[in-house]
């Protein structure tokens, strides 16, 4: 964990609404793992205040300026266009000064070795599942099961498919892909592959559909959450859930940002989560 | 200040920036506000947090405290609102988990702390006593977040004064009142806190608020409203900070919204011994490092060997 000052590499809008951007970050690569995130802000403005928290999408080395040089480290975020911050990010050219604190969390955990490995993506919540493909597509055979509203939200799925990830796309108007909710297709999937692992992201709806899913079959799941958040490590508890076992007199959260972004569904306590605003399509950040 | 770095440190020139509040020794002026450092911890790596005047903890109770629901905080225009409801681990579980790392450090622990009911502050109050690595307490009748207890104490005088009074019969170490800013006069809580045995007082607190999500027409906080923080509230506190320096002769600690050493500047200016740091923390980690470098740096630029100089140094 460290906060360093940096600049942009490049800032491109690669679906309607929804931008990936390269940071330059010398050393990340190494320190980075599955399903992390960093605090990033526009280090020449005030507003918005707070940092914005994004997952990594993945880390890696551009060609240096000219011969001789090193490479160029960066991370790459892949983000949403919801509100006033990530308003004032798209705008952001190669060059413009940002700051990143990261990375931070708790992330994936590869889980037992010998199951398959099913990964469920909602939207912009594909972000963290990137990095986890990567490291599971070495030892095992790795599909993702893409969903979004739209065409429009279906990202990046190529970069799956260049890792050798069998890649499922699913939308709600049929736009691409199967016409529906991505979790018919898990409920396939699983029946045809029943020791599976699962690991999913995206809009809090999906996340407690895919858990109610894996929980009627016995299927280990693992879900990355976002929150509002203002620190990112842990002091605020601004953005906590309760964990399994919860209750007034016997208080059990769990901060998103330190025990979390990633939990075993079993540490949480779902019956108040799936009524949870779902913060990737309603936050106002 | 740092962009514009005229003079180098060096022996003969560093300042003094040592303060004290109560007979508590700071070796300068700068500590978190509660509520936004975790337990020191959290921000570790992140700062030496030797550097730092005190370590002020996260508001204590007798037994946990579950807090809110959520969402519990919200970005507003330059600030943030927060409805955290006091989650914390309890003084056992403080003790228990969070001194051994306070402990070893070379920095003063101040335990803030507050009570559901008026018994319960002189319960926390007890068992803080017995705590010898605490240095001072910091009492909370100030915050807006929770139904019972805090704020409830801190709007009327006669309450604040009772529940500072016993709180003094019940401890044994330097008492810092923390005053909220939602009355029509902060001088007359700041008065009888005084006179109830208070030795110095921190103000302000949060400043209650609320957004609406217009989309969803919902609070965007669960709990409906919040406390505003961040330079948003700024002008007030040092307004506030300048009335009460005026009004009581126990020293002040000015907080709101102070995101860089010109900022606690002001506050210092106007009259307050030392600063608290809050939602800057968020926003950078390493602020309170940035900000006494800051301080120093101001003082050298400017010729001030002893930064006790610029407190209540305000011209007219």
């Amino acid at each position: 964990m460290k906060n360093f000052k940096t600049i942009v590499l490049s800032n491109q809008e690669i679906s309607p609404g929804y931008y990936r951007m390269k940071i330059l970050a010398p050393g990340f690569g190494e320190r980075a793992k599955p399903g992390q995130f960093i605090m990033f802000r526009v280090q020449t403005s005030l507003p918005p205040l707070l940092r914005r928290p994004f997952g990594i999408f993945r880390t890696g080395f551009l060609p240096p300026h000219c011969e001789g040089l090193a490479p160029r480290e960066y991370l790459e975020i892949l983000y949403k266009v919801v509100g006033r911050g990530t308003g004032i990010m798209c705008s952001l050219h190669e060059g413009d000064r940002v700051e990143v604190l990261g990375p931070l969390g708790r992330g994936f955990d590869p889980g037992d070795p010998e199951t398959e490995k099913i990964l469920v993506g909602g939207g912009i919540g594909l972000v963290p599942l990137l990095m986890l493909a990567e490291e599971l597509v070495r030892s095992n055979k790795v599909r993702l099961l893409m969903g979004g509203r739209t065409r429009d939200d279906i990202l990046a799925v190529t970069e799956f498919e260049r890792l050798g990830v069998e890649t499922y796309v699913s939308t709600d108007d049929g736009s691409l892909g199967e016409e529906g909710l991505v979790t018919q297709v898990l409920v396939r999937e699983l029946a045809k592959h029943p020791r599976a692992t699962v690991y999913a992201c995206g809009p809090m709806p999906m996340i407690e559909a895919v858990r109610q899913v894996c929980a009627e079959r016995d299927v280990p799941l693992q879900v990355s959450l976002e929150a509002l958040m203002a620190c990112g490590v842990g002091a605020c508890l601004g953005c906590v859930v309760k964990g399994a076992g919860h209750s007034e007199k016997d208080p059990r959260y769990l901060c998103t940002c330190k025990e979390g972004p990633v939990f075993w569904a079993e540490q949480l306590d779902w019956s108040k989560l799936g009524e949870e605003p779902g913060y990737c399509e309603g936050c106002q950040s | 200040m740092s962009e514009y770095r005229k003079k180098t440190a060096t022996k003969e020139n560093r300042p003094n920036l040592a303060v004290e509040i109560a007979g508590i020794k700071l070796k300068n002026p700068v500590m978190p506000a509660s509520g936004t450092f975790g337990y020191g911890e959290e921000y570790a790596s992140y700062l030496d947090l030797e550097n730092l005047g005190a370590i002020v903890t996260k508001g204590l109770s007798l037994k946990p405290k579950a807090g809110n629901a959520t969402p519990r905080v919200a970005e507003t225009v330059s600030g943030m609102l927060n409805a955290i409801g006091l989650q914390n681990v309890g003084v056992e579980g403080f003790i228990q988990y969070k001194l051994p790392f306070l402990r070893e450090l070379n920095t003063p622990v101040i335990a803030n702390f507050f009570g559901n009911t008026l018994e319960e502050y002189g319960e926390v109050a007890r068992a803080l006593s017995e705590i010898p690595e605490i240095a001072g307490v910091e009492l909370n009748i100030s915050c807006p977040n929770v139904k019972q207890g805090g704020i409830v104490f801190g709007t009327d005088p006669r309450a604040a004064a009772e529940v500072v009074s016993l709180v003094r019969k019940n401890l044994r170490k330097p008492l810092i009142a923390k005053l909220t800013p939602n009355v029509t006069d902060i001088t007359v809580i700041a008065r009888a806190v005084e006179e109830a045995g208070a030795d110095a007082i921190s103000c302000i607190n949060t400043v209650t608020g609320m957004a609406v999500d217009v989309k969803t027409r919902r609070p965007r906080l669960a709990n409906t409203t919040g406390g505003l923080s961040g330079p948003a509230i700024r002008p007030i506190a040092v307004r506030m900070v300048h009335q009460v320096v005026q009004a009581v002769s126990i020293p002040v600690i000015g907080i709101g919204g102070i995101m860089r050493a010109e900022d606690a500047l002001e506050f210092l200016i106007v009259g307050a011994t030392a600063v608290q740091v809050g939602t800057a923390n968020f926003v950078d980690p390493g602020a309170m490092a940035t900000i006494v470098e800051g301080l120093e740096q101001f003082c050298i630029d400017e010729g001030i060997a002893d930064i006790r100089e610029l407190i209540g140094s305000l011209r007219h």
